[in-house]
């Protein structure tokens, strides 16, 4: 069984849809009048947070709590010694308190993975997002709310057609989602300017496109991600305003969109940057539901990982990445 | 000092010859001499170099002899079979003044393990704005030769081109570390379909390359001769292949970790592989190799960079670049030139001892193993195959990427001026 969640390409399929179910199956205690399971009673879990994220953070935090988990949030901001010395000195009181989960958010790609291999910690080790590489539990809550609305909340993403827009160069959320979504069967096609998609994407298992409207018409789901302002300051594209022209959501193009077709966004959003106030409130715009997904995929997450013996996670995938996990 | 007779030794790899040293020097090349009262190494086939030259070796003293000293450093470079090392300048305070080369040469003098020839900085501080007193740091007793800001490119074209110039007066070298710093801001490994992948900050095989054309063109208008470190791209060897076939005076070297490591380790975002530059692709390595088979590099160089264990033991982003290499450059080499059938053993002594003492103009170094030469001298047992173990270096710091993995061939007698240095794979 898998220790870590690091990279949605880790994961199989099976992998995947079982956490997509399980989440389903926590989705429903959200109904219950006592919103508590006690499968993680006596567990601890620390959101070890090297970045602000109070979103994610409370998402996790919400989850473990309704799983029964002791939480401990650890900001590790503005710590006086050097970001490598905190990392391993930090991981290393966490597991001397005796961390059974931990929850990383870093601002250095691969810091989960050096976590999790390093010897540092003994337990699970979960990537709540690392610098511009990954952030597999937003790709998963992303697909639970592709799959209820455009698969009937069951099975996989065979064939539906999803197209990514935006910074895809320094974003964790396309990569994550690029790697589930097509491990469930899903066409990717990102879209953004040519600057912000990264050299090498040409190996990645999707499209590219540089053409938001001719790519409208033939997608089921249409995830906008958010641009940094201060990316215009480094000459990713000429205006603010130039970029809200060619890449921008408005109600115009989100009529192009077939008559199913759902408008997602991780959040927080640029409201009139990628996304116009007309998309992000109206009832195709997926992204609060989301918010309340990730709470369910989190718990989904924790239990299999956690869950020691209650039906868990699959034997470890067989994708052909080298970013294998290690046991130690 | 004694004789000793070094007895069955194939001399440049060729057939088994008995070397004797008499002092300092060699007294004699031949078969079947007499050993009468000089001490007997019996090499048994093993194959006999001139003593290694590096070009480029981080030494850290003054500054950070945490992480290596001249003396831990000259250790480490008899062990992997060096009689002189480089120091370069990016020191604290940094080699920009007569003053701290001469204190390295000092240092070096005093270490007796290996000849120490102090690097000094283009430009005061190694920041690239204004040339430090390059005359100065020739005619002091360090006597140096070449010069370089390495670890910093030196980007201004002015200033380069002045650098080229002034260096003329005194048979000097201006050694570039080509990286376009605008291209490289934030870069933290080679731009390619494994950084897309891993959401690390790219470095592109461009901002080496620009920098490359711009100086073979800058050497080739002003007459000088410029030597480009550690090359690492199969574009920077088109450009040099192409500038030496014009005339230009440039030479080049390539490090041994460029010659076998791409970027596909970079997957395990363990830090022993962050370098600067960066691990490349295959493609790349096979380049690099080609060229330094057919001449178009001129020598293998080891950007030896010792780093604490605290500056690799850390996430990606946070660690330090560099990777320690003078006591595994030989094996490296043996690995991936000699036994791939690409460079004999003649070749390698050209790569790795004459031509980089031509280029520093180092007297008493890369010479032929003749009689009447001073006695610096290599023997490697070609035969040993054996895991890499960083516990037993000599080298103050641990961070090589080859741990554990299996590399043939083994110095076990390192001689400098006719003492021995390193006996039966140790420290004498």
């Amino acid at each position: 069984m898998k220790r870590h969640l690091i990279s949605a390409a880790d994961l199989s399929r099976d992998d995947a849809v079982l956490i997509l179910d399980t989440a389903e199956e926590m989705a429903r205690v959200a109904d219950r009048p006592i919103k508590k399971l006690p499968t993680l009673r006596g567990r601890t879990v620390v959101n070890l947070f090297f970045e602000d994220s109070t979103r994610t953070r409370i998402s996790f935090e919400a989850a473990a709590k309704r799983l029964s988990a002791d939480v401990i949030n650890f900001s590790a901001k503005g710590s006086s010694v050097s970001k490598g010395e905190s990392l391993k000195d930090t991981a290393l009181t966490l597991e001397a308190m005796g961390a059974d989960a931990v929850v990383i958010r870093h601002h250095d790609s691969g810091a989960p993975h050096r976590l999790a291999t390093s010897g540092w910690i003994g337990g699970s080790v979960i990537n709540a997002g690392d610098g511009t590489h990954e952030h597999p539990t937003q790709a998963l809550l992303d697909a639970f709310t592709m799959r209820r609305r455009l698969a009937g909340g069951e099975g996989d993403l065979n064939g539906r057609r999803i197209t990514i827009v935006g910074d895809i160069l320094h974003s964790r959320v396309a990569r994550s989602n690029v790697h589930l979504l097509t491990t469930l069967g899903a066409e990717v096609t990102l879209v953004a300017p040519p600057t912000l998609v990264p050299v090498g994407v040409e190996t990645w298992p999707c499209e590219v496109s540089y053409d938001l409207d001719a790519v409208l018409a033939k997608s089921d789901a249409v995830m906008m991600l958010r641009v940094q302002r201060e990316r215009m300051n480094a000459a990713f594209f000429p205006t603010e305003r130039e970029y809200a022209r060619r890449y921008g959501l408005d109600g115009e193009r989100m009529a192009r969109m077939p008559e199913h077709a759902v408008v997602m966004h991780p959040g927080p959003m640029n409201r009139g940057m990628e996304i116009t106030a007309e998309v992000a409130d109206s009832p195709r715009c997926t992204a609060v539901e989301q918010v309340t997904n990730g709470v369910s995929i989190r718990m989904a997450v924790m239990y299999l990982l956690l869950g020691g013996n209650e039906p868990a996670l699959s034997t470890p995938s067989t994708t052909s990445t080298t970013r294998t996990e290690e046991s130690k | 000092m004694g004789k000793i007779l070094i007895r069955g030794a194939k001399v440049l790899g060729g057939e088994p010859q008995d070397v004797l040293i008499d002092g300092e020097s060699i007294a004699e090349v031949g078969t079947g001499i007499e050993a009468g009262d000089a001490q007997v190494i019996e090499a048994d086939g093993k194959i006999l170099l001139p003593g290694l030259v590096d070009l480029h070796t981080h030494l850290r003293e003054p500054g950070r002899e945490d992480s290596e000293t001249v003396l831990t450093g000259t250790r480490a470079a008899a062990v992997g079979g060096y009689t002189s090392v480089h120091a370069m300048a990016n020191t604290f305070p940094v080699a920009d003044t007569a003053g701290v080369v001469e204190q390295v040469w000092r240092l070096g003098k005093e270490s007796g393990y290996c000849d120490v020839q102090p690097v000094g900085a283009v430009t005061v501080g190694l920041e690239g704005k204004k040339l430090a007193e390059l005359g100065a740091m020739h005619d002091s007793a360090a006597n140096v030769r070449v010069f370089s800001d390495d670890g910093k490119c030196v980007d201004d074209a002015v200033i380069m081109r002045r650098a080229l110039e002034y260096v003329k007066a005194f048979d000097g070298v201006v050694a570039q570390h080509a990286q376009e710093p605008r291209l490289t801001e934030g870069a933290q490994m080679n731009e390619g379909v494994v950084s897309a992948e891993l959401g690390l900050g790219g470095w592109p095989a461009v901002a080496e390359e620009s920098i490359i054309a711009r100086d073979v063109l800058l050497a080739e208008h002003v007459g000088s001769r410029v030597h480009i470190c550690h090359l690492s791209t199969a574009g920077s060897v088109e450009i040099i292949r192409w500038a030496k076939s014009r005339g230009i005076d440039v030479t080049a070297e390539v490090t041994p970790h460029h010659l076998l490591l791409t970027d596909e380790l970079v997957r395990t975002y363990n830090p022993v592989y962050k370098v600067n530059p960066p691990l490349r692709t295959e493609r790349d390595v096979m380049a690099l190799r080609e060229a330094l088979a057919d001449g178009t590099i001129d020598i293998v160089a080891t950007d030896h960079a010792p780093h604490p264990h605290e500056d690799k033991d850390c996430e990606w982003g946070a660690a330090a670049m560099g990777m320690v290499g003078l006591e595994t450059a030989l094996s490296v080499i043996q690995h991936t030139m000699v036994d791939t059938g690409l460079l004999t053993w003649a070749q390698v002594a050209d790569r790795m001892s004459v031509r980089p003492a031509a280029i520093g103009r180092l007297a008493g170094h890369g010479r032929p193993v003749s009689a009447g030469e001073p006695a610096n001298l290599t023997l490697v047992d070609s035969a040993y195959r054996g895991p890499v173990d960083p516990a037993g270096f000599a080298s103050r710091s641990r961070n090589t990427p080859y741990e554990g993995r299996e590399l043939p061939g083994r110095v076990t007698h390192t001689f400098l001026r006719g003492r021995a240095t390193v006996v039966d794979g140790k420290l004498a």
